[in-house]
Parts: C-alpha cells; sequence; structure tokens
C-alpha cells in the first residue's frame, strides 16, 4: 500500500515540476514583448509611452534576468502570489482565476457529471438491446464525431436567434445586476443552458459509446457465461457487466474532470461565457504570461489532482489494484 | 432505470446532488446587490473594452473606457464635425503672449465627493506630471511653469511653445482632483486601481462585471444647467465580443450601440434596423489613415522613385468597394482627412504633387527608374540586377487588413513587382514593427484624428528612428532632418498663414518622397438601433458623434448622451 503510494507521489512530483517549468518557458519563447503589445493599443504624446514602458516592466520585474525570475515563479506558486495580470493590470492574478473558475464549474461540473451517468446508461442498455442499439447508436456516433463548434453553432442559431428562446452570450442579462432574486437566477439559468446542453450532447455520445462496448465484451466474457450457466438472472449478471464495464469510464471521467479548463475554451468562445476558457484565450492572445502563467498552474494541479485521485479510487474499486498490496494476485 | 440501483447508483446521486447544492452555494457566495436595471433607461453600448474592468486610474492609459470623458473631463471638448473647441471646464482661454497661456475656469463646479473644483487642480494635475512619471510628462519638454493667479485663473508659461500640441492637450488632458491624488504616495500612482473615480463628470462608477463596466448618471452634475441632462439613467458597456455575436444582440435590441467593425454590415443593416452616420457609401465617418509603410532602410523601399511608382500601381477602389463593400473611404494621397486637418490641405499640390491609380505611369516610372525585368523571370529587377522578392505584413487574423494586403500584392504584381502578403501573429507583428523587421506593412498607429494635421505628419514622419526601438510611427524609418524640422515648425508656428504655406512644404514633400502611401480612411465604426433610443446623430443631423473609444467621449459622445431620447 505504501510502496503504492510513494511510488506514485514520486512520479506526479517529477511531472509537476516538468510541467512548471515548461509553463515559466513557453510564453516567454512567444516572439513580441507583452508590455509592447499592451502599448501599441495606446496612442499617446511623443516620449509619453516610452515612460509607461519603463514604468510597466519595472512593475512586472520584467527586467530581471530569466533565473532570477524563475526562482521568483517557484516562490510565487507556494505564496499563492501570481503577481498582476498585464491585461487586466493592476488585478491579482489569482484574483481574476478566483472569479473566472466559479462559471467554469457550474458550467461544466454538471455537464460532465450528468453526460456521464446518461451516457453509461444509455450505453449500457444499448449493449444488452438490439433494438435500443440500433436506434440510439447512430445518433452516439452522430454526436460524438461532430465538431463542437458546428453543433454549438446550430444549437444557438435555432434556440437563441431562429426560435428567440434562450439568450446567445454571456452569462446574464444586459441590464442584470447578479443578486439572490428569482429573476436574476432565471436569467442566469437561461444563460447557462445553452453552453451546458451544447457540451452535455457532445460528450454524451463518447460516454455511451464506450460503456455499449465495455457491456457487450463483458457479457460475453467467461464469468458471465459462468453465471448464466449457474441459472443467474439476467439482471444480476447485468450489473456485475456494468459494474466491471464502469471501471475505464471512472478513469475518463477523471481524465474529463482534469481537461476541464480546456474544454471550456470552445464553449465559452462560441457562447461568451466569462469563465476561465475565454480568459486563456486572451492570455495568449494579449501576451499576458502572468495570467497565463496562473491558468496553466491551475490546470496542470487539477490534471494531476484528478490523476493522484484515480489512483486512490482504484485501490477501492478495482479488485486487481487491492490485492496487489496483499501479494495476492 | 433498467439497472437495479445497487449501492454505488445511490452514492453516485447522493454525491451529484452535494456537488450541486454545493455550486449553488458558491454561486450565491459571490452575489452582491440584487438590482435589475430598467432597461428603458439604459444605454447600452459595446465596441470599445478589450478586456474585463480592471482599472480606473486616468494616469495609465488602460484605463476602462469611459473613465475619461464620463468621470473625468478636459478643459475644452472638440468637434471633430465643425472643428470647434467648446469651452468645458474652462469658461475660456487664450494666449496671452507667444508664450503664455491663460484659462479662466468656470465657478461652480464640485467634485462627486462634494469638493469644489478649483484652479488648484488644474495646477496639480500639470504638476503631477511634472514631478512623476507618467504618461503625458513629456508636456514638460516644453511647458516651463503653472500658476494659479486666483482661484479660478491659470497661467501657462513655456519654454517653447507648441501651438500645435497644446490645442490637442486643451482637450484630452482629464483634469483630476488635488485632494485626492496629492495623498497617493508616488509609487502608488500607476498600481492603483482606483475603483469609484471621483471626477467632475456627468457619470459615476456603479458597478463592474467581468464583461461589463455599469455607469450611473450622476444627478449633480455642473453640466446639466450648461449643456442638457444626459438621458440614460445607465450605461452598460460591454466588452467585446466576436462579430456575429454583437450583430446577433444587435438585431435582439440587446446592445444599442456599437462601435465594432462589423464587415457587410452595409449589407444587412436595412434589414437588422440598424442606423449608420451616411445613409449610404461611406456609411461611416473616417477616424485613422491606413498607410502602407515601405521599410527605407532596404532596398528598393530605399528609393523615392520605387516608392512613387509603387503608389500609382495602388488601386484604393478595390480595397474600398471590394473588401470594404463601401464601409471605408479612398484615402486621400496626403493622408489627411476631417476638418481639423483637411483646414491645412493645399489641393494645389495635390492636383500636381498627388498620385491616382494609372498602371502604366507605374509601369514608366519603374522603367524610368531602372527597375526592369533584366533576368527574364517576368519580375522586376533592381537596377544592380538582384531580384525584388518583397514581404508586405499585416496581423493575423485581421480578416479585413489581409483581404487588403492581399489586394496591395496584385497591383503590385500587375506592373511586375513581386510583393508577397503575409500575416504574422499580432505581436510578431509589433515586433517587426519595432525592429525595422519587414518590407512592407500596413499600419493605421498615431493617425488617429485630431484637431491639428501635425498629428498625422509628426505619425508617419519623426525623428525617434535612429535608436533601437521605433516607437512613435515613422516605421519605415524614413530619414528626412529637413521634413522633420518642417513639421515641428509647424508644430510651433501660430501664424495661420506661416502654418498654411509650411503645411503646403510638407504635403509637397510627402507626396514626392513617398514615405508611405495614404490607402483608405478606417472608419469611426458606429452602428446603433432604435430599439430603446432613438434621436442618434447622423449625417442630417450632426449635433454629436457616438464614439465610446478611449480619450474620445469629449469629441462628442457626451452630446449623443444628452440628445438620445428614450422609446416609451
Amino acid at each position: 500500500m505504501g510502496k503504492y503510494l510513494s511510488k506514485k507521489i514520486i512520479i506526479y512530483l517529477i511531472t509537476f515540476v516538468l510541467a512548471v517549468t515548461i509553463n515559466f518557458v513557453i510564453p516567454r519563447m512567444m516572439p513580441g514583448d507583452p508590455i509592447q503589445s499592451l502599448m501599441s493599443r495606446f496612442s499617446v504624446m511623443e516620449g509619453g509611452r516610452e515612460i509607461i514602458e519603463e514604468q510597466l516592466t519595472l512593475l512586472f520585474n520584467l527586467d530581471d534576468p530569466l533565473p532570477v525570475q524563475y526562482l521568483n515563479y517557484w516562490k510565487s506558486i507556494f505564496t499563492g502570489d501570481f503577481g498582476i495580470s498585464i491585461m487586466q493590470f493592476p488585478k491579482p492574478v489569482t484574483a481574476i482565476i478566483s472569479t473566472a473558475i466559479i462559471y467554469d464549474l457550474i458550467l461544466l461540473i454538471p455537464a460532465i457529471i450528468l453526460s456521464w451517468i446518461v451516457g453509461n446508461r444509455l450505453g449500457a442498455l444499448s449493449g444488452v438491446s438490439k433494438r435500443a442499439d440500433n436506434i440510439m447508436m447512430p445518433v452516439f456516433y452522430f454526436l460524438s464525431s461532430s465538431p463542437y463548434f458546428w453543433l454549438a453553432g446550430v444549437l444557438a442559431f435555432f434556440l437563441g436567434v431562429q426560435l428567440g428562446w434562450l439568450p446567445i452570450s454571456g452569462a446574464y442579462g444586459v441590464s442584470m445586476n447578479p443578486g439572490l432574486n428569482w429573476s436574476f437566477i432565471l436569467d442566469y439559468i437561461r444563460h447557462w443552458f445553452m453552453p451546458f446542453f451544447s457540451m452535455f450532447l457532445v460528450q454524451l455520445g463518447g460516454w455511451a459509446i464506450g460503456m455499449r462496448n465495455m457491456i457487450i465484451y463483458e457479457r460475453s466474457s467467461n464469468y458471465s457465461r459462468y453465471m448464466e450457466s449457474l441459472g443467474a438472472s439476467d439482471r444480476l449478471i447485468r450489473s456485475y457487466g456494468f459494474r466491471n464495464g464502469v471501471l475505464p469510464q471512472v478513469t475518463g471521467l477523471a481524465l474529463r474532470i482534469a481537461q476541464l479548463i480546456g474544454g471550456a475554451i470552445t464553449v465559452e468562445t462560441v457562447f461568451n461565457y466569462p469563465g476561465l476558457g475565454r480568459m486563456m484565450l486572451s492570455s495568449v492572445v494579449n501576451q499576458d504570461y502572468f495570467l497565463l502563467q496562473g491558468i496553466f498552474l491551475a490546470v496542470v494541479i487539477m490534471a494531476l489532482a484528478a490523476n493522484f485521485l484515480v489512483d486512490i479510487i482504484y485501490m477501492f474499486i478495482d479488485p486487481r489494484v487491492r490485492l496487489s498490496f496483499s501479494g495476492e494476485v | 432505470m433498467f439497472l437495479k440501483s445497487n449501492k454505488r447508483g445511490v452514492l453516485m446521486k447522493g454525491f451529484c446532488r452535494v456537488v450541486l447544492v454545493f455550486m449553488f452555494i458558491v454561486l450565491f457566495s459571490v452575489v452582491s446587490l440584487a438590482v435589475e436595471l430598467d432597461r428603458s433607461e439604459t444605454l447600452v453600448i459595446t465596441g470599445a473594452a478589450w478586456g474585463p474592468p480592471s482599472t480606473w486610474n486616468i494616469l495609465i492609459p488602460n484605463r476602462q473606457m469611459g473613465t475619461g470623458g464620463l468621470v473625468y473631463e478636459t478643459l475644452f471638448s472638440y468637434n471633430p464635425l465643425t472643428n470647434e473647441y467648446r469651452p468645458w471646464l474652462a469658461e475660456s482661454g487664450e494666449w496671452v503672449s507667444d508664450n503664455e497661456y491663460v484659462v479662466n475656469l468656470r465657478r461652480g463646479i464640485k467634485w462627486t465627493d462634494g469638493e469644489a473644483f478649483d484652479a488648484d487642480d488644474l495646477v496639480f494635475t500639470y504638476e503631477l506630471a511634472r514631478d512623476n512619471a507618467v504618461y503625458y510628462s513629456p508636456v514638460w519638454n516644453w511647458l516651463g511653469s503653472v500658476e494659479a493667479e486666483d482661484n479660478y485663473t491659470v497661467r501657462f508659461t513655456f519654454d517653447e511653445p507648441h501651438y500645435a500640441e497644446w490645442d490637442k492637450e486643451l482637450y484630452q488632458r482629464y483634469i483630476i482632483p488635488e485632494h485626492i491624488w496629492s495623498k497617493v504616495p508616488a509609487d502608488k500612482l500607476i498600481p492603483r486601481t482606483n475603483a469609484n473615480p471621483v471626477g467632475t463628470g456627468p457619470y459615476l462608477y456603479y458597478t463592474a462585471g467581468q464583461d461589463r463596466m455599469v455607469w450611473e448618471r450622476n444627478d449633480n452634475w455642473w453640466g446639466n444647467e450648461v449643456f442638457g441632462t444626459p438621458k440614460p439613467k445607465y450605461i452598460v458597456d460591454l466588452v467585446n465580443v466576436s462579430n456575429n455575436i454583437t450583430l446577433g444582440m444587435l438585431m435582439k435590441g440587446e446592445i444599442d450601440l456599437s462601435n465594432n467593425f462589423i464587415p457587410g454590415v452595409e449589407k444587412i443593416k436595412g434589414v437588422a434596423g440598424l442606423k449608420t452616420w451616411y445613409e449610404k457609401e461611406p456609411y461611416m465617418l473616417s477616424w485613422n489613415t491606413a498607410n502602407l509603410y515601405m521599410n527605407t532602410t532596404r532596398k528598393p523601399m530605399d528609393d523615392s522613385a520605387f516608392r512613387r511608382a509603387l503608389a500609382f500601381a495602388m488601386n484604393k477602389h478595390t480595397i474600398v468597394d471590394k473588401v470594404y463593400g463601401g464601409l471605408v473611404k479612398a484615402a486621400n494621397p496626403t493622408g489627411l482627412f476631417g476638418q481639423g486637418w483637411l483646414a491645412y490641405l493645399d489641393q494645389g499640390v495635390v492636383d500636381e504633387y498627388g498620385f491616382y491609380f494609372d498602371p502604366s505611369k507605374a509601369v514608366a516610372l519603374l522603367d524610368k527608374a531602372g527597375y526592369v525585368d533584366s533576368d527574364g523571370d517576368g519580375w522586376r529587377d533592381q537596377p544592380n540586377g538582384e531580384p525584388i522578392e518583397l514581404e508586405v505584413m499585416v496581423p493575423s487574423g485581421w480578416t479585413d487588413w489581409m483581404e487588403a494586403v492581399k489586394v496591395v500584392s496584385n497591383n503590385a504584381a500587375a506592373v511586375g513587382v513581386n510583393i508577397q502578403a503575409v500575416f504574422p501573429d499580432t505581436s510578431l507583428y509589433d515586433n517587426n514593427r519595432f525592429t525595422r523587421n519587414f518590407d512592407l506593412m500596413i499600419g493605421n498607429q498615431q493617425t488617429t484624428l485630431t484637431s491639428t494635421p501635425f498629428d498625422y505628419w509628426n505619425g508617419v514622419a519623426n525623428d525617434g528612428i535612429y535608436g533601437e526601438r521605433i516607437a512613435n510611427g515613422n516605421w519605415g524609418a524614413y530619414d528626412n532632418p529637413e521634413l522633420f524640422a518642417l513639421i515641428d515648425e509647424f508644430n510651433m508656428t501660430n501664424d495661420e498663414t506661416e502654418k498654411m504655406k509650411i503645411a503646403a512644404e510638407i504635403e509637397k514633400t510627402l507626396l514626392v518622397e513617398m514615405p508611405t502611401i495614404p490607402l483608405w480612411h478606417n472608419g469611426l465604426w458606429a452602428q446603433y438601433t432604435n430599439a430603446n433610443w432613438t434621436n442618434w446623430p447622423s449625417e442630417d443631423n450632426p449635433y454629436g458623434v457616438p464614439v465610446t473609444w478611449d480619450n474620445a467621449y469629449q469629441l462628442g459622445m457626451i452630446d449623443v448622451l444628452i440628445g438620445l431620447e428614450p422609446v416609451k
């Protein structure tokens, strides 16, 4: 048990150091200079530009030699201070991330988890019933292979523009102020539904296809046949098949949650939803080193944590891993 | 639910419920006040802000749009349609001698915290820039002293009066309250967020969100009696999103005014119920000049004969009609536009030296200058036989410019000059521009509408080209000290006849030398709807200018806010 865990922890630590280093290097290898890009939007009197540049460079410590910047960067990871954003000067990066990530979580966690649950159920149904299979599989294949941009665009066009049922942009209406009242909550949900539903649909197909194939595989495996010959009820066999089939799906789910922010870029771009995904895109475009680093770090930590969690969960739900501790394989 | 719900299923359901409840708690822990703005009193605009509101600090250029103009005000406002200055915080101002300018301030103006506005605030605004480094500090390179003679009179004494620049200073410098900013330590001047700024203007900070800034009308504004009361109780300024979303929101009446460039708006404005400044072409007022810059530190762009020949090869009308659908104007050969600049246009010079689309003339000029195809590959070569293989760059993703630059490339090919279009990332484009690392490029920096053509000339031809980096225009590093001296002389001359003479000389030099080729004038993009507000200004009713970009509210946007009528 300890050996299994300590091995994992060492691997995770190495991964973390590498990821953090790459995270530091990549933005600085991008062509151009963030301060210059920021300045290029302003037209100020002659000489004014140089003054601003100088001050910003000092404020962001971009004039430090790279090794010093790198050390400061590590320091910031442990102190939770990621400096200030260039694009949204002088807002601290942590404040930006903590505001934006809430939108991501409210939008994506339900979409991922619900599509996983529903997808698994439907997939399992497909796996055992020929008729359901014939109807549902084409739909699943269609959903999982259609490009998200296109599907979301179609949804937005029909539900938003043609029928005018739902708004196509933002997290709440233009004349709304966030508050705990029904009109705001309803407005929020109306804005939330389309991004949520499009993410839900796109992911549903993948989960269902995976589950269906697992169920078919489990149904034809030896233990199923053995149970059948013992006269066990169909339902019991199915439930065993489901429990075994769901294992890889759990891995998939954890990885999906780890990629939460990456997956958010497309949906938030299409529906102009103010979460981290969109923030990440604009921080790349604006060469906002500090914000980009902060977001990447959040992504890395999430990915590592999710993987670690899977490892732990596997110890409980996968007998093969569990038994390997006590040496009885 | 065909499966027997085993324990794990129950656990899963419970888990989901916990997650959902948790998320709602999170959601409502971040929400604060609870008011819905009355849409009939709210003006929704977009097109100015590129990122979430983050600072209202008037001392840095990337402050939230509207901070300057809605909260802080200037001594004068400038009307680009009539080329007139209107006293704003000032009651009057005049040159009392060659190097002294006296401002008389209005009385009875109050800062939004109740303190009186007076001469000390104006003096402080300038002295702050003298004692600290802020973006308008360079004014002290030619300003000598600023003194309050009494509570409402301020005398500016200049070491070297820059008349043209001073005119601009009068309507672009936002005056800040001494009683607040004098308490800010020097090292906090720039990083200060200054949320809830205290100004003299018609609007106050109301709230800011991830994707919006909301301003609330200041009912005690001093201008209510002088100019009238702004109609919208709230202004919601949305952060820019993609064109199609903006257009959709305009059509649904969710946005009232958009200052975005929306390609094809001329085709759908009728269907979508959108209004623009002109009913027909060019639909929009002009805002800046897109120039084809040529890097004079490389061959053959160092030869004015080559540059001028290229100018005759350019078909500006293809760009205007095919790329922009008539949304922009073809550039005047001098690059000048707008009342303030055209006041100094010498038509005689344009008639004599101006360029126009004439490929045969371009061919003749190229032949004459020795740019002929010497190796028979179909492309012209340099007089010394070296091939000409050039690239013209515009930022990737600027779709209209990308199309325009293809026109440039085709026009050049038509007269045998090999220029390929390239599309670097915006940051790379900027970097190349700063370091002379390009052959040709299109740029519109430093050519924004102002009150004096000095700004345009100083943008396309100035002497900031001898260092490692070029930061203030003249990207092609065109070097002509006589011309630079002329432009400075224009800046330092107050006599109109003399100014006209200098202007003609500058225009002639630029046309003969062609350091840049003016191609088109980008529009003051503005499309608005009557869904919630009517009486928008237009060609037929030009009482204001619908522009919400930074530094532009005092060019007539305040008048628009006063002139709008709610749809009841």
